[in-house]
């Protein structure tokens, strides 16, 4: 078993306005896009049934819900920050779909490095999902990072959390 | 379908700025659309606890690796114990697909699909979302969760046709009373006639 302290994770320090997160590259299948509505709890059949997405939605195949995406921005995310890394506050803007056949491309991009009135260490980045070049979904996140090795943004409640 | 931007509001009483703009807009609404602004509305709790067995398929399902959710010990040293992905926040509250004894299904964000009824307009998309989380949700927390609309504007018109824009919060608390997390959304419901070219 591992323990808590072998896995990567990233500081407050280590960090600063520029700095790209690593590019993730998935190839959606219609399993990926099927597996993530049912994760999430989505029945509505544009997301598992291509007739009815086609010939009801007039869209080109069935489509990545959005509760799914998130769940791919926080993954892509998480992987960056490590898990004491702690999310604040997500913004999505939809401005496209995500077929099967489609290689999804995450990157992101930091914006801003700060710490709050509590000493809470916080970054944000701008997150784009893009297929083919074509942005599909942006996303603003707002990440607490531990400042220190022994600082953990998990600890904190109440009035020293303001996401 | 970027004419709206409005932050995510956690009910902390931050965006002075947006309740001012509410005072100005529900001016122009019709009376029974005004009264609902900042109303707590469908109050309803989660048809079963958080579970890992969810947790764990969605974390499958984007190969999310994240040890919080996969190693015992690493959940115990940083998180004091096992908690749900963040973004699942929404997941705990769909409906089952069938259930004993229903007759209507639930329709998640009621207050989107009552605002197109109350102004006849038959098309809406979703602009955009925030999410804003505070306490971690865990397995066996039971969840509730309300709604409230927050602003309509006057009508617009956009390239996708003629209608309103408005915001709807839904707020999330575990059986402890905490705030777990707050999702906004942006709708804007419209019809096609004199869409903007």
């Amino acid at each position: 078993m591992t323990s808590a302290t072998d896995h990567r994770q990233l500081t407050l320090p280590e960090v600063a306005v520029g700095d790209s997160l690593p590019t993730l590259r998935y190839d959606v299948t219609a399993t990926t896009v099927i597996l993530g509505a049912l994760a999430s709890r989505d029945w509505r059949p544009m997301h598992h049934d291509r007739d009815f997405a086609v010939h009801r939605n007039g869209a080109k195949d069935i489509f990545m819900n959005t509760p799914n995406q998130a769940a791919w921005f926080e993954r892509f995310l998480t992987d960056w920050i490590g898990p004491k890394g702690r999310l604040g506050r997500m913004k999505f803007r939809m401005k496209g779909s995500v077929f099967p056949g489609d290689t999804m491309v995450f990157d992101g991009t930091v914006t801003e490095v700060s710490a709050d009135d509590t000493g809470c260490g916080w970054v944000t980045v701008d997150v784009s999902l893009a297929v083919d070049d074509e942005v599909k979904t942006t996303c603003t996140a707002r990440i607490a990072l531990p400042i220190s090795a022994d600082d953990n943004p998990w600890d904190r409640k109440g009035d020293r959390w303001k996401p | 379908m970027t004419d709206a931007s409005h932050e995510g509001k956690p009910s902390d009483g931050a965006a002075t700025n947006e309740a001012a703009t509410n005072e100005v807009l529900v001016d122009e609404l019709p009376a029974d659309v005004a009264a609902l602004i900042d109303v707590v509305q469908y109050e309803e709790e989660g048809e079963f606890p958080v579970e890992r067995g969810y947790i764990w398929t969605s974390c499958s399902s984007v190969e999310n690796g994240n040890p919080l959710f996969w190693d015992e010990q690493a959940a115990e040293a940083i998180t004091g114990g096992p908690i749900a992905p963040p973004t699942m926040l929404s997941v705990w509250f769909r409906p089952h697909h069938w259930a004993p004894g229903r007759t209507q299904q639930a329709l998640p964000l009621q207050v989107h699909f009552d605002l197109k009824e109350r102004f006849g307009l038959p098309e809406a998309v979703m602009t955009d979302n925030t999410i804003v989380f505070y306490e971690p949700v865990r397995p066996g927390d039971r969840l509730r969760t309300h709604q409230i609309l927050r602003s309509v504007s006057p009508p617009k018109t956009t390239k996708l046709g003629t209608g309103r824009f408005w915001v709807i919060d839904v707020e999330y608390f575990n059986q402890r009373g905490q705030l777990v997390g707050v999702e906004s959304y942006t709708g804007f419901g419209y019809t096609r006639e004199g869409a903007r070219s």
